[in-house]
């Protein structure tokens, strides 16, 4: 929960601080004669709204439209039926969001290098079926299946990689082949049985089961992850300005962060609060989340998460700067497969199976509309792995939102596909207003 | 002015390249001093980008010396010159449009705190670096896609810099700028010359030419058509060296001529 930025934006232009260098930074004095064409904030909450409303023309986007989109979502649902803003519908879709979740945050890695990966579906129902036949089949040690499970996961995802950075076949092209071929391994392995059931209390599959609470149901888990999140970012916040003022750099004043952070407190209490009163937080959604800040890091701290960008961004210009693409492209891939099998370890947690239908259906539709609607870019190049969270809240209040309308199937994938659909006409208007406003 | 020292730091002596049939350099001969600009001008297919990419290392010689600092040195791959310390800003730029201008001049050698991205050091180096050069762009935190072509163009210079380069090499940077861009990349062609940098200029543009560069080398057909000093040299003479205005039928008729009246 280390980046707050996005969803508590609105929330700081309200507030209205100053981001000029206060009259004690170095650096101001140095930089004397400000000018004209330098972009500072000015000062107070207009300040804020100027710069506000600069970035959406200019179609920097960010959250807006999930924000917004959550929004009319909820309201809908719950002029439908009551029970849809319940504590208990709410725990049902902060549960339900981790696993697709876990493949949409693979996604945001592909998403990042421009590519698309068609094959996380199928390769998460692959990965619930091996982990099946292990454990069932041989009598296997379920966290050694599991390992092996995500470990093909991972070599599936890099062999596509390769034909991909090595080959040059598209990764469209290649993922398609992938969604196809990976299925149909699924299905063989399963044979005529068609269903695998598994223990339901064989470890991995009891962690991330329905069932299966953080600190088994304590009341002060919720609020201890809640605390953790809320200090961490703090902590972090201000030791970056203390650097950055040590630095003279320009830094986030005081009061900013003080925002930002009370938003994230009000919203992670406030969750804690709404799912500690249905049954408490799921272990599923406690991985999801910590995979989501691991990941977040990877990608915004370490070169690792620099290169990939880079090459999303221009591959000449990380070709020449001295970066290994094809090895990025391989890895990528990689980490997606891993995630997508990771994934379906969630799916098997849900039903305690392997079924025909695992990863199938629409699971890579919404995977993919997940990211996009969080606000990764398909062009490549432009997103944050927080887009998974963001996007499997609309794609997940959808889904259950249709559910306790007994709506039938058919309209529900209707609904699906046109958000889908929305979320990339967002995506590629908001990139022609980019490079009309000249950040493209 | 030229503050020439004595040992050039790059030069090339009889320098050849082929590329199959096309006989791309003859005997090409190139110095360059600490401290001086080097303005490498000819007619489109008279090899100077095929100079330039012998120097940078994407092609390596076939005759012929580098020497670097006096001494012989063979350059084979791009990382070889990099090492020796040779800087080179290609026309198409190569800047990666999503990331900021920080993460774009340290791309491929991100400073590191404890294994993480040092953020905090690089944007102070980074604001130094840009202010040392006069360099004004909106924010170090922007993305180089909201940037004109002529804040690109010095950061990309910019960029060059970060490795502590001894020679740079800009091919062509004005030539997709306006007036007042070009100026901001000639004034700062004149910073990299202040901090005894040796700097090799490719341009068509003659005033640009005249306006910063020390010495003038024109290559024609793949060799050396003459090295002319800017302050002494007309810009009619430097063209007639381009285009190959002193050396055609009608001037060697007329060379001839004056020789034989003179006897």
């Amino acid at each position: 929960m280390s980046d707050t930025s996005k969803v508590s934006k609105a929330d700081a232009a309200s507030e209205g601080q100053a981001t000029v260098a206060p009259a004690d930074d170095p650096t101001a004095a140095s930089i004397a004669v400000v000018d004209p064409r330098l972009l500072v904030r000015e000062e107070g909450l207009k300040g804020y709204w100027t710069e506000f409303t600069r970035k959406v023309k200019g179609g920097e986007l960010g959250s807006l439209p999930v924000v917004i989109g959550l929004i009319i979502i909820w309201t809908i649902f719950q002029l439908q039926n009551d029970r849809f803003l319940s504590a208990d519908n709410l725990s049902n879709i902060s549960y339900y969001l981790s696993a697709t979740g876990m493949l949409a945050i693979g996604l945001v890695f592909v998403l990042l290098l421009g590519e698309i990966d068609l094959s996380v579906g199928s390769v998460s129902g692959l990965a619930s079926t091996l982990f099946a036949v292990y454990v069932v089949e041989h009598g296997m040690n379920a966290w050694l299946a599991l390992l092996l499970a995500v470990i093909t996961g991972i070599a599936v995802g890099a062999l596509q990689g390769w034909f991909f950075a090595k080959i040059g076949v598209p990764a469209f092209v290649v993922t398609l082949a992938g969604f196809l071929g990976w299925n149909g391994l699924m299905l063989w392995l399963l044979g005529s049985s068609g269903t695998i059931n598994i223990p339901s209390d064989s470890g991995p599959v009891h962690l991330l089961g329905q069932n299966s609470f953080f600190m088994d149901q304590a009341i002060i888990g919720a609020y201890l992850l809640a605390g953790l999140g809320v200090v961490l970012t703090l902590v972090g916040n201000f030791g970056e300005q203390r650097r950055r003022k040590a630095a003279g750099v320009p830094f986030r004043p005081t009061g900013e962060i003080l925002v930002r952070v009370g938003a994230l407190a009000v919203a992670s209490f406030l969750t804690a609060a709404v799912l500690n009163d249905a049954a408490g937080v799921s272990n599923a959604l406690v991985i999801f989340l910590a995979a989501l800040v691991i990941v977040d890091f990877v990608l915004r701290r370490t070169t690792y998460g620099r290169k990939v960008f880079a090459v999303g961004g221009g591959i000449e210009a990380a070709r020449r700067a001295g970066i290994n693409v094809p090895i990025i492209r391989i890895t990528v891939f990689a980490i997606s497969g891993g995630f997508a099998a990771i994934g379906g370890m969630f799916f098997a947690g849900q039903t305690a199976s392997a079924t025909l239908s695992a990863g199938g259906g629409n699971t890579l539709m919404l995977a993919i509309a997940a990211a996009v609607i969080g606000g990764t870019s398909l062009f490549g190049g432009r997103g944050s792995v927080w887009s998974a969270l963001l996007g499997m809240l609309v794609i997940q209040s959808i889904q259950t939102g249709l559910d306790l309308l007994n709506m039938n199937q058919s309209i529900q994938y209707m609904i699906t596909g046109g958000v889908l659909l929305g979320a990339v006409v967002i995506d590629s208007v908001s990139r022609k207003s980019q490079k009309a406003a000249g950040r493209g | 002015m030229v503050h020439v020292s004595a040992t050039p730091v790059l030069a090339l002596r009889g320098v050849s390249k082929r590329f199959g049939a096309v006989q791309a350099l003859t005997d090409v001969e190139l110095e360059v001093h600490a401290g001086e600009v080097v303005a490498l001008v000819g007619d489109n297919g008279a090899g100077k980008s095929t100079l330039v990419k012998t120097i940078a290392g994407v092609h390596p010689i076939d005759e012929g010396v580098i020497e670097w600092d006096g001494k012989p040195v063979s350059i084979n791959k791009p990382h070889d010159a990099q090492g020796l310390g040779v800087a080179t800003v290609y026309q198409d730029l190569a800047l990666c449009d999503n990331l900021d201008v920080v993460g774009n001049l340290y791309l491929g050698r991100e400073l590191l705190r404890r294994g993480i991205i040092d953020e905090v050091s690089m944007e102070q180096k980074a604001r130094e670096l840009l202010s040392t050069l006069s360099i004004r762009i909106p924010s170090v935190r922007i993305p180089i896609a909201s940037l004109s072509g002529g804040q690109r163009q010095v950061v990309a210079i910019a960029r060059a810099l970060i490795g502590d380069p001894k020679v740079v090499i800009l091919d062509e940077p004005t030539a997709a700028l306006g007036v007042e861009q070009t100026a901001q990349v000639l004034d700062l062609v004149e910073r990299l010359r202040e901090r005894n940098l040796g700097v090799i200029l490719i341009s068509h543009n003659m005033a640009d030419v005249k306006a910063v560069a020390d010495t003038v080398a024109v290559l024609r057909l793949g060799r050396n058509n003459g090295s002319f000093s800017v302050k002494d040299t007309s810009q009619e003479e430097i063209i007639s060296a381009i285009t190959g205005a002193t050396d055609n039928a009608v001037t060697r008729r007329a060379g001839r001529r004056s020789t034989e009246a003179a006897k």
